[in-house]
């Protein structure tokens, strides 16, 4: 029975994934090449380097934005829908008396919250050419450690809701249980140290509108993966709530 | 009516946790190999020379929020 679940959750990546390239396609796209445009004016504006070789490029920017950007997206959001599965067959029957859509629905806010929203806020998307070269490392560590500390906060969250259930009732405690995840990861924003390399003379708007289709690819990734998964999974779970055990 | 298996059918019954472990381990390792592969290959570490991996999911790493150069 799991393993049918993970069927549809590496299915429902798939279809969210080719949802989020689209939207990647048409509204992040453009952002890249400008930022790439104000690149080469950088480089053309310094003096040129005698030693230089004009090298041909490894993979032409066609390339780069179309099947890179849609392989890149298809294998974070078929993992991604993996794991959803997984997670939401531990939560399944824990929430309360949510059905299989529902539940799912509730796992993809909570996952796009603590996965995607989160880290973004602290540490936003750059685009090429808003960044020191030689930070990369710096600037991983910190994003993979803001990505790690959020999801385990947001387990946190859920750990405390668990132990208010009993005596709060649902509503109270996962409202008690929201607040202390906000309260957490304000503090963790304030200790965190600041990332802010863009060049002043980058183009603000650009900036903005990268940052904006950063967060929009993420919301139809979880978006996506919440709605197929949830009207897939509810066919098979719903169908009758006792069966499911025998079947396993 | 203290008896668990007459709880009323709107509140599912979980899976067993121990059914799910196995699937999580494989999962969790499966999906930390892919975040590996988008987000840090030939960028903040480099497990194979050069940079083809790194510039064909190149536009990916950026719109996706990895950090890049």
């Amino acid at each position: 029975m799991i393993g049918q679940l993970l069927m549809r959750g590496l299915l429902a990546g798939l279809v969210a994934g080719i949802l989020a390239f689209c939207f990647a396609y048409v509204f992040g796209e453009p952002s890249v090449d400008a930022a790439i445009v104000f690149e080469e004016q950088m480089a053309a504006a310094e003096p040129a380097d005698p030693g230089a070789i004009e090298e041909e490029p490894l993979v032409s920017r066609p390339v780069q934005s179309s099947w890179g950007l849609l392989t890149g997206i298809l294998i974070l959001s078929v993992g991604l829908g993996g794991v959803f599965a997984i997670l939401f067959a531990c939560a399944y029957g824990r929430l309360g008396a949510l059905s299989a859509a529902q539940a799912s629905l509730l796992l993809a806010a909570i996952g796009f919250i603590s996965f995607s929203l989160v880290p973004w806020l602290k540490y936003p998307a750059n685009p090429p050419a808003s960044t020191f070269d030689d930070t990369i490392v710096y600037r991983t560590d910190l994003y993979f450690l803001i990505l790690a500390i959020s999801l385990a906060l947001g387990y946190g969250a859920w750990m405390l809701r668990q132990q208010l259930l009993p005596g709060l009732g649902a509503w109270n405690a996962s409202v008690i249980a929201g607040l202390g995840y906000v309260v957490a990861v304000a503090v963790v924003f304030l200790i965190m140290p600041a990332v802010n390399e863009t060049p002043e003379t980058f183009p603000a708007t650009v900036l903005w509108e990268f940052r904006i289709a950063s967060l929009g690819i993420q919301f139809v990734l979880w978006a996506g993966i919440g709605l197929v998964f949830g009207s897939l999974a509810g066919r098979v779970l719903d169908r009758d709530g006792t069966s499911r055990i025998a079947a396993a | 009516m203290s008896d668990n298996t007459t709880i009323p059918a709107l509140a599912p019954q979980p899976f067993p946790l121990r059914e799910v472990t196995p699937w999580a381990i494989f999962g969790l390792i499966i999906g930390l190999i892919a975040l590996y592969f988008i987000g840090l290959e030939q960028g903040a570490l480099a497990l194979f020379e050069g940079a083809t991996i790194h510039e064909f999911v190149h536009d990916a790493r950026h719109l996706l929020g990895f950090p890049c150069h």
